[in-house]
């Protein structure tokens, strides 16, 4: 179900039917289908799957995840359940 | 690539290990629900990094292996007629119906071909006027919106000669079967990221809540399954069974409302038939009235095939993590990577193609144990390394 | 199969849970019998193999080593039928003949000359023959052989795909040299000669119509000059092969089966190109199971590990040269990886050519 990795919207035809981008993964180049994301922007991240970007990748959330990680064990060892209170306010909007 | 090399780093993979050993006090069973994560799982190796405690239990979300029988021979049928293109992933090629793949029906003179794309078969009908062509509409929530496009389009342009074999199926129905057995062993849920990419987050607090289980919608590479991983055993520990979205870089809790108008336009829900696990009701989708003149069951009546699954391989109870791969005998014997029975040993990365594996290195796992830390300090009987297959 | 659906519920019942019957092969040829992997190696055992009937029949490794008239002749053939006939970085004529002179430099054998038989199907223009022929031409020249003689046939419109061409050729292997898969041993040092996966992912660019910034060309290249530079550091070199179909993982499984040792690999230590890694996480596929036409990979005594080493990165061909992974006594017949994050996986002999992938 899942093989979608994340690209760079590098270009957007607007002529194109369905909507059309050229999205770039690392170096490596290819169509897909925007019509999922007609609002997307040039250098938006977006994750592909079967020649369809899906969503937005969201780059504040990225850096967010990576930053939590680097933080582990350091905060439970000053703050006991800090790293906690972390988790809880990014998942503030979580449901239950 | 960006935001796949961070998400690899062996230095946080350490952290986050090291969080999960200090959680975790007692065994849990969890499962990961999608084939790409236990894909991931085993091409880093991670389940022989977690501690004791944290059994993974690989679920049925490839969506390949779990397409049925009947469908599979319903494709075979349809892909041997002159006048059809059939078009397919890649991956499903190799995948036996009742007596052959479609691999073989190639190898006979059918028109296969392997496509990346549901739009690269559209095409092909537009450029194939005389001939019809059919996509093998397979997958999860991920791929619908993909294949549901191709049709939608087809039907706009009057794309006449197009049409799709459905097996669409979903995941929250497999997770509230799984849940359902009355043995079912587990205990947390990562749920399939890129899934939740497209519904969002909604279908799942009802599980969560009725089942008593955490739900983490976790993402594919080896830092996302550990914190997956650690907050389903944190949840565990504290006796806790919320929905959690540990992959909010791809998952907004509304998913992609372009994408689920056009579900909804495409598809209506229906019961489905899961290879190795049998009937889940409400688990799948078939084209809605408005798509059905492109049915490739209704337009090459095959609708009528009904194929009977003898009752020889236990993949369902693998699946639920109630018995190993070992226990089964038809594992190793009648049933190798090479001829596989069910769902598990199809796939590479299927609990028995993986145990098939290692059992030839003859570590514990053969004995249906762990995976091995250093295989290189195993011993090795020489009648268990013959190359089999 | 039983429905299982009671109302407002879904339950599984295990005891009904049912899979297939077993598949039963069915006796025609599959595009995974050229795969490289387990379904061509189950054609040569079960079909070439005993319809030969000779112990000279080299079935395990690239090219024949005999002996004639008092001197060591390596003896190698080899078809070509890529599509498209021109790729990034080469053509058809290229691989026929680097190709073969690699099997036969994989015996350690320095190659001489060769043969040349094209199958042309009706309607293919002159002009496309002409730039086969020349590729032919530059890279005989180039890899320092002959081409001695040749043959051509014609089908008819429709029973081929434009040129098809085998190629054989002879060379002759130096005293002291005995290079086989059978020769691996446990505390080998396996070296590869360079970035792997560039043909494959050469090849998948133009079918799968991807796009490189920058642009990815097939490595393919003629390798006797860079075993011979091997050579001149030991003759001792004890395995080497050229990792075409089925790419590294393929050509590591063969050599563990053949000599019954395992093979032990460091994830980090491989060296695949971004581009190549990208390609592949994008469609699915392994770089190890990728096809290569310009490196090989060497099985090499430890107390010569360093000096081959650094004879391959002073070669043209093997700059990029690296230490991989080492034969064990453990685990025989089996290629091991010890993951980035410190786990292992196998790294199984593929059974046919590899699929792009969607989950």
């Amino acid at each position: 179900m899942c093989l979608a990795v994340p690209g760079k919207v590098v270009s957007i035809d607007r002529s194109a039917d369905p909507l059309t981008g050229l999205i770039d993964f690392g170096g490596v180049r290819k169509q897909a289908c925007l019509e999922y994301l007609p609002d997307v922007r040039v250098g938006e991240y977006v994750i592909v799957h079967v020649g369809f970007a899906l969503q937005r990748l969201d780059e504040e959330s990225a850096r967010a995840s990576l930053e939590l990680f680097e933080q582990l064990g350091l905060l439970e060892e000053e703050f006991g359940d800090a790293w906690e209170q972390a988790a809880r306010q990014e998942n503030g909007s979580e449901a239950r | 690539m960006k935001y796949i090399e961070e998400f690899n780093d062996p230095g946080l993979a350490r952290r986050l290990l090291d969080e999960i050993r200090a959680t975790v006090t007692r065994p849990w069973a969890l499962m990961e629900v999608c084939g790409g994560q236990t894909h991931s799982i085993i091409r880093h190796g991670i389940d022989q990094l977690l501690p004791e405690e944290v059994e993974l239990i690989h679920g049925p979300g490839c969506p390949v292996c779990v397409t049925p029988l009947d469908v599979i021979d319903k494709a075979l049928e349809i892909a041997s007629r002159p006048e059809v293109i059939f078009c397919s992933f890649g991956d499903m090629l190799r995948v036996p119906g009742t007596d052959r793949d479609l691999f073989r029906v190639k190898g006979g003179g059918g028109d296969v071909r392997v496509v990346y794309s549901p739009l690269d078969a559209l095409d092909l009908a537009r450029r194939n006027p005389g001939r019809q062509v059919v996509f093998f509409a397979i997958g999860f929530e991920t791929t619908a919106p993909a294949n549901a496009m191709a049709v939608h389009q087809a039907h706009r342009l009057g794309i006449a000669n197009f049409s799709l074999l459905v097996s669409h199926v979903r995941v929250p129905p497999a997770i509230e079967a799984i849940m359902a057995a009355p043995e079912c062993r587990v205990q947390g849920f990562l749920a399939a990221g890129h899934v939740c990419s497209v519904m969002g987050t909604a279908e799942y607090p009802d599980l969560a809540g009725k089942h008593r289980v955490p739900i983490v919608v976790t993402g594919f590479e080896p830092l996302d399954i550990l914190e997956g991983i650690r907050r389903a055993v944190h949840q565990l520990e504290r006796g806790e069974h919320r929905v959690e979205n540990a992959y909010r870089r791809a998952v907004r809790e509304q998913g992609n409302p372009a994408a689920l108008r056009m579900l909804e336009e495409v598809f209506e829900v229906t019961d489905r038939n899961w290879r190795g696990i049998g009937r889940i009701p409400a688990s799948g989708w078939r084209l809605s009235d408005a798509y059905r003149a492109y049915d490739a069951e209704h337009r090459f009546d095959v609708t009528g095939i009904r194929t009977e699954e003898p009752a020889v391989c236990r993949a369902g109870e693998v699946l639920q993590g109630l018995i190993k791969p070992t226990e089964c005998e038809a594992f190793g014997t009648a049933c190798t990577p090479r001829t596989p029975l069910g769902a598990t040993m199809v796939s590479s990365e299927g609990a028995c193609a993986a145990y098939y594996l290692y059992r030839r290195m003859n570590t514990p796992a053969a004995q249906g144990s762990r995976i091995p830390q250093n295989p290189q300090h195993s011993q090795d009987s020489p009648e268990e390394m013959n190359p089999v297959g | 199969m039983a429905d299982l659906a009671t109302p407002g519920t879904a339950a599984v019942d295990p005891a009904n849970w049912t899979c297939p019957a077993p598949l039963r092969d069915q006796p025609v040829v599959v595009m995974g019998h050229g795969g490289g992997g387990a379904l061509s190696a189950e054609l040569i055992e079960q079909v070439f193999a005993p319809a030969y009937g000779n112990p000279t029949l080299a079935t395990l490794t690239d090219s024949a080593v005999l002996d004639l008239g008092g001197a060591r002749l390596a003896f190698s053939t080899d078809s070509y039928v890529v599509r498209p006939l021109f790729f990034p970085g080469g053509s058809l004529g290229d691989l026929a003949v680097n190709g073969t002179v690699n099997d036969l430099a994989m015996s350690g054998a320095r190659p001489a000359y060769l043969s040349t038989a094209f199958v042309l199907e009706e309607g293919v223009e002159l002009d496309v023959v002409g730039r086969v022929a020349r590729a032919i031409g530059a890279a005989a020249e180039a890899a320092g052989v002959i081409v001695a003689t040749g043959d051509t046939k014609v089908v008819e419109s429709g029973h081929g795909d434009g040129v098809y061409v085998t190629t054989a050729g002879v060379g002759l292997v130096p005293d002291g040299v005995d290079i086989r898969p059978q020769r691996a041993r446990p505390g080998d040092a396996v070296i590869v000669s360079g970035p792997i996966g560039l043909h494959g992912v050469a090849i998948m660019s133009v079918r799968e119509g991807l796009e490189f910034g920058v642009e990815i060309a097939s490595d393919t290249a003629p390798l006797a000059d860079l075993v011979a530079a091997m050579l001149a550091v030991t003759r001792d070199i004890h395995v080497l092969r050229d990792p075409t179909r089925g790419g590294l993982g393929a050509s590591l499984n063969e050599i563990a089966r053949a000599s019954g040792t395992g093979v032990r690999l460091r994830d980090r230590s491989i060296p695949v190109p971004d581009e190549v890694a990208n390609a592949c996480g994008f469609l699915g596929l392994d770089p190890l199971y990728v096809a290569n036409e310009g490196r090989l990979v060497a099985f090499v005594p430890p107390e010569h590990a360093e000096a081959v080493l650094a004879a391959m990165r002073a070669h043209p061909q093997g700059t990029g040269a690296a230490l991989i992974g080492e034969c064990v006594a453990e685990h025989p017949g089996m290629v091991v990886v010890a993951t980035g994050l410190g786990g292992t996986r196998v790294v199984d002999l593929p059974l046919g050519e590899q699929l792009p992938r969607i989950c």
